[in-house]
């Protein structure tokens, strides 16, 4: 609880992509409005598993109110990097990072920094839908909960409230009390939304939310991303191509370095900049091989 | 559309040396089944037979009579006692250590040298000999202070801690690391994490082997021959003086020339039977209320 909260020093520092210059494309479909402040500032970021390096040298930032997507063939660090934004990478036992994360101004890894009081600000949703083996209701309350909110009718109002940001509320209003377990595979995952969303996140990331599902859950829940994008911040990890140029603001591209001599291979960010940008007009081989669909 | 032409399309099972294994296999396995159901029924059988008859309030209430005494004097009254005195307490100190153990061992501990020691040392502690623990209370507590149902629950909790320790451990480690992900990423702390989401998820699973180690911690004897011995009348104060339980009165009847101590043997096994039985039932009825959210 003790995160120092430094918005408006952020709002000075310049975005620090990994995409050249000349790479921002003269016409703007509907003039974004200039980027305000940064909510992520990674520098020269490394992740290693025990000796084995996953990431090297990231440096990227993400902005506010934007969705952020992270794309790349497997192996190359996305969810690695997305886990060191709010520090899940602390329940790897041989998990280590190197370099900077900044969080609105504030280092992620600083000393005193209690990972319990960032994981409160910053929500992940994963990959497989991971419900409580509780109540719908329960799992949604869970959060307020935990951070001391006993009183029964604000729990209703944030349960209510959460299970219809999450477009949720309609299909399971009459069965709250039933399991969470009992839902289908994109009720799950909407419900696992909600569940972040209780506890009034700043920033949510989504680690390939929608890779279990159909396309009809999957478009239930771009749509929701959509929709909260004007007050949360969210971060995802995909692998659907479609899918990023679809909900994202700005790409971010990974790849895998393979080192020929130690016969290893490490995570790099490619190029990150602009949707638009990144599909239609990327400023690296590798990153218009990826997205025209010639290699992985 | 598929039109087959010529040959007719065989999809029967293969025959032949597969088929002739598979039976075996089968046959074998029934078999084994039959040979394990035996003595389990012939047992069941004998000791409901025998000592059915002698089964009565009086039998179950009375004070114990000499081992001369025919079969419809006296009771068992002092066992009964004495086996829920001295298995509460054993229960009241390994159950909740045992339990603590196991949170440790698999959320705390990691795979650090404590943790590794604790593991070991409580799988060595499954291998010990139930007689070997009732000699170690004897040497330590009982050659010290006194006789006591206490001395006989420091035996028996020794016996259960091993077993609620693993069967704990086990559980906690089925509850699946996405859920313990899921709440760590709404900010939780780890205590949180383990009272909140990994024991309500793994809890009719401990309780059931809670339950079933208390079972077979009800029908030890040797543990309880060196740091109880037997008395014939109620002991209240399981702290004090020597006590008596239903396994040690068995063993003492059981072995004694006299058709009545025998019958009354037979009883007291029909009770610990149907004792055991019930702790079973509730283990399997608390394990299905528990888990009513998990599908």
């Amino acid at each position: 609880m003790e995160q120092p909260e430094q918005e408006s020093v952020t709002s000075l520092q310049q975005p620090q992509t990994a995409a050249p210059p000349r790479a921002q494309p003269a016409p703007e479909p509907e003039a974004y409005s200039e980027p305000g402040s940064t909510v992520f500032d990674a520098e020269k970021v490394s992740c290693y598993y025990g000796s084995f390096r996953a990431v090297t040298d990231v440096s990227l930032s993400i902005y506010e109110n934007e969705i952020t997507a992270f794309i790349g063939p497997s192996g190359c660090g996305k969810t690695t990097v997305l886990r060191t934004l709010n520090r899940m990478n602390d329940l790897v036992a041989s998990a280590r990072v190197e370099g900077d994360v900044r969080y609105r101004g504030a280092s992620l890894y600083g000393k005193d920094v209690s990972p319990i009081a960032v994981r409160r600000r910053i929500g992940m949703v994963f990959q497989k839908p991971n419900p409580f083996p509780k109540s719908i209701y329960d799992n949604v309350a869970y959060g307020p909960r935990i951070n001391g909110e006993h009183n029964r009718k604000k729990l209703d109002e944030i349960v209510e409230r959460s299970l219809r940001q999450a477009a949720l509320w309609d299909e399971v209003k009459n069965r709250l009390k039933a399991s969470g377990l009992g839902l289908s595979g994109g009720q799950a995952q909407r419900l696992c939304i909600a569940r972040t969303l209780a506890v009034e996140p700043d920033v949510i990331l989504m680690d390939e939310p929608c890779s279990a599902l159909d396309p009809i859950a999957t478009s239930a829940i771009e749509d929701l991303m959509r929709d909260i994008k004007s007050r949360y911040t969210i971060v995802i990890v995909t692998h659907n191509m479609q899918q990023a140029t679809r909900v994202s603001d700005r790409t971010a591209f990974f790849s895998v370095l393979r080192n020929e001599e130690s016969d290893t291979r490490t995570g790099v960010l490619v190029e990150y900049g602009r949707t638009e940008q990144i599909f239609h007009d990327p400023s690296d081989s590798r990153t218009e091989a990826y997205v025209t669909g010639q290699v992985g | 559309m598929v039109t087959t032409t010529g040959e007719q399309l065989n999809l029967r099972e293969a025959k032949g040396w597969r088929r002739t294994k598979n039976r075996i296999a089968t046959v074998l396995m029934v078999v084994a089944f039959v040979l394990v159901v035996i003595p389990l029924v012939f047992v069941l059988i004998t000791v409901v037979a025998r000592g059915i008859k002698i089964i009565s309030w009086q039998f179950l209430t009375a004070q114990i009579p000499p081992s001369v005494a025919p079969a419809d004097v006296g009771g068992i009254g002092p066992a009964i006692v004495g086996t829920f005195q001295i298995v509460g307490l054993a229960t009241v100190m390994a159950v909740p250590l045992g339990i603590l153990g196991a949170i440790y061992l698999n959320e705390y501990g990691g795979r650090g040298p404590l943790a590794r020691l604790i593991g070991f040392m409580a799988d060595v502690m499954t291998g010990v000999p139930s007689i070997v623990m009732g000699l170690f209370i004897f040497s330590i507590w009982v050659l010290r202070f006194q006789f006591s149902g206490f001395a006989g629950a420091l035996a028996l909790g020794c016996l259960m801690l091993p077993v609620v320790i693993r069967s704990t451990d086990e559980m906690l480690k089925l509850v699946p690391n996405p859920l313990r992900e899921g709440s760590y990423a709404l900010g939780a702390t780890k205590a949180r994490v383990t009272m909140t989401v990994v024991l309500p998820a793994a809890v009719g699973g401990i309780v059931s082997g809670a339950l079933l180690a208390i079972a077979r911690a009800a029908g030890e004897t040797a543990p309880l021959l060196f740091t109880i011995l037997t008395v014939t009348a109620v002991n209240r104060n399981p702290f004090s003086g020597p006590n008596t339980s239903i396994p040690s009165q068995i063993f003492v009847n059981a072995t004694s020339p006299y058709p009545g101590a025998q019958d009354r043997a037979w009883g007291a096994a029909l009770t610990l039977i149907v004792i055991a039985f019930v702790l079973m039932l509730a283990a399997r009825f608390i394990t299905a209320r528990f888990t009513r959210y998990s599908r």
